[in-house]
């Protein structure tokens, strides 16, 4: 990692196929004595067209790692660039701006607006980008249809299973057609045969050559959908490796 | 993103419901009691409400309020006529005497003489028989509420209801008889005194005898003149006071302000009703928004501005608002239509709409605030949390 901040919030540096450049990422939380150090030096890199899982025990720091990557929490010490751009270094507004048009996100919970539809749902970020509310409902109509949700766009959240709720919440984090997704534990609330669909559905309709996604995760059984897997421990990248057999040698 | 603030707003009715409740009781207590307290002050003046010709009203200086009745010698008619400027000077007796009733039981009344050739102060609005009527022998013209209620005879059978008075019935005015010529419609008074008209010659012959016994002397300004100007002119000229109605009404009303509980005792059911009502509504509001944190976390993250999600908030604090004082002040006014002849007093000015729109809106801003300081400190990464 040779990167360092220009003006403006670029990385500069070797980054042309790099989505995402971590390095030596640092936070804490708290003070004095009820300090808590949820990172300590991430050094992690996520290709291009890549779909990295961030797996290791709970309170490791994985979702602190993917919170800093989205650029909804900074870091207190080092760089992490995504597409070139260090969000830490951005003011409000630009950050704000660069996570709306750049950044999806998918949730264990879930997270949809309960009073909303779901094609309003999916419509979200379109709307957040400054589109029109109906052709931001009428570009969610197309996207649920490519999740296989296409006669479910009038339903409310409450009325969908738990497998449509995600497809609904994966159709929103792709409407905008982000650069980088960030999915935390995106099968933990579903059954196995759900859970597998749903990363099929991602790697079918969310991997692009030009976009990444950094998945958060427990669950080893959807390990094999990952292109590469970093496993942390302690606020560390423990390591990085290219298949879920790698991690247990 | 206002249309989602609307919908995140609606989304959950029985939350929906509970906020515009709120507000609504808040609007409620917050106009209906100010409304009876308008309606008992104004009660205080009705009577000079109700004589709607004169212009200017002369007494003796010491009259603090409409029911001070300082008498003054019949002489001061004359010098106030004298005065440049009157159109007309007509003298008024109004004085507390006790009626003897039928069954022999005596009421309190209020006796009101008017001027014997033109009968002006007289009631505007006659129920039954004329105002002329005065003019046959012992008449008196009786309140329509006195004549259902307080100087009604007894009941026919025991246990039955009073029977109204009604023209022919006789009442016996300090041991001197009266015969009832009309029934009236007035405005309530103060006490809810049932109230006796007839003439001043006959007033002052019901009245107890008195060296002095004119109470009001009314006037009417000739067309064009300066009433403040008249005023000064009557009180230079003849030593005594003299208002215009609204300052009568005005010196009436100061009165019962300065000497009575009654602004206190409504003013703390209004203060108590505008606290509770913004506690209501403003706890209602903040828990809203912080069970909805986790949805403007998820807008957060996704890239909505704080100014935005402030505008959000502020809209549906707006709306809540704006439904709950419609439907409270709707309230109140549909309150005062039910009790609209009751003995209950009610009045709703327009500025009780200002002043309780005012009041929801504070409310509305206090705890838009409160919850705006919650989402402008909301850390995104919340959405992270299961």
């Amino acid at each position: 990692m040779a990167n360092e901040i220009q003006e403006g919030g670029f990385c500069a540096g070797e980054a042309e196929n790099l989505a995402v450049q971590c390095h030596g990422v640092i936070k804490t939380y708290g003070t004095e004595e009820a300090r808590i150090m949820a990172l300590r030096g991430i050094e992690l890199e996520v290709r291009m067209g890549e779909l990295m899982m961030l797996v290791g025990p709970s309170g490791c720091g994985k979702t602190t790692l993917i919170s800093v990557i989205a650029g909804i929490l900074d870091q207190d010490e080092g760089l992490c660039c995504v597409y070139n751009h260090d969000m830490l270094h951005m003011s409000s507004p630009e950050k704000i701006g660069y996570r709306a048009r750049n950044v999806g996100f998918v949730f264990q919970a879930f997270n949809l607006l309960p009073a909303l539809t779901a094609a309003e749902n999916v419509a979200m970020p379109l709307i957040i980008n400054g589109m029109k509310r109906k052709e931001a409902i009428d570009r969610a109509g197309e996207m649920l249809a490519k999740v296989g949700l296409g006669s479910r766009l009038r339903g409310l959240p409450a009325e969908l299973s738990g497998g449509q709720q995600q497809r609904v919440a994966i159709a929103r984090s792709l409407i905008h057609g982000p650069r980088l997704v960030v999915c935390d534990e995106p099968t933990s609330s579903l059954d196995h045969e759900t859970g597998q669909k749903i990363m099929e559905l991602l790697r079918k309709v969310a991997l692009a050559e030009d976009r990444a996604l950094v998945i958060v995760t427990h669950d080893a059984r959807i390990f094999s959908f990952a292109d590469r897997i970093a496993r942390m421990d302690d606020g560390r990248i423990e390591r990085v490796v290219n298949s879920p057999a790698e991690l247990s040698m | 993103m206002y249309y989602t603030a609307l919908k995140m707003l609606m989304g959950d009715r029985s939350k929906y419901f509970g906020m515009v409740m709120g507000l609504t009781f808040a609007s409620f207590i917050m106009t209906q009691q100010p409304a009876i307290f308008t309606g008992i002050m104004s009660r205080t003046f009705s009577f000079i409400t109700d004589l709607g010709q004169p212009d200017i009203w002369v007494m003796d200086p010491k009259v603090q309020f409409i029911d001070d009745i300082k008498p003054m010698q019949d002489t001061q008619l004359y010098r106030v006529r004298g005065v440049e400027g009157v159109e007309w000077a007509v003298p008024l007796y109004r004085g507390l005497l006790k009626a003897r009733l039928e069954n022999g039981n005596f009421q309190t009344c209020i006796v009101v003489g008017l001027d014997d050739a033109t009968l002006i102060g007289g009631p505007a609005e006659m129920i039954q028989g004329r105002l002329e009527d005065l003019r046959r022998a012992e008449g008196v013209i009786v309140d329509m509420d006195g004549a259902k209620t307080k100087l009604a005879k007894a009941p026919a059978t025991p246990g039955g209801k009073p029977v109204p008075l009604q023209i022919g019935d006789v009442l016996e005015l300090n041991d001197r008889r009266a015969t009832v010529v009309g029934i009236a419609k007035v405005t309530r008074t103060f006490q809810s005194q049932p109230v006796i008209y007839t003439t001043y010659s006959r007033a002052i012959g019901f009245a107890p005898r008195e060296r002095k016994l004119l109470s009001f002397v009314l006037v009417k300004a000739r067309a064009g003149e300066d009433l403040q100007a008249l005023t000064a002119r009557i009180r230079k000229a003849t030593g005594l006071a003299a208002y215009t109605r609204e300052e009568f009404k005005l010196l009436t009303v100061n009165y019962f302000m300065k000497n009575t509980g009654i602004p206190i005792n409504f003013g703390m059911a209004v203060l108590l009703g505008f606290i509770i009502g913004a506690a209501v509504a403003g706890q209602t509001f903040y828990n809203f928004t912080l069970d909805n944190l986790r949805q403007f976390g998820v807008l957060k993250a996704m890239g909505t501005s704080n100014p935005t999600l402030l505008r959000m908030i502020l809209l549906q604090a707006a709306v809540v608002g704006s439904i709950g004082w419609g439907l409270g002040v709707g309230a109140t006014a549909v309150f005062g239509y039910v009790f609209r002849d009751g003995v209950l007093a009610f009045k709703f000015p327009w500025q009780l709409l200002v002043i309780s729109g005012g009041a929801v809106t504070l409310i509305c801003i206090f705890a838009a605030l409160l919850s705006i300081l919650k989402v402008i400190k909301l850390e995104p990464a919340i959405v992270f949390k299961s």
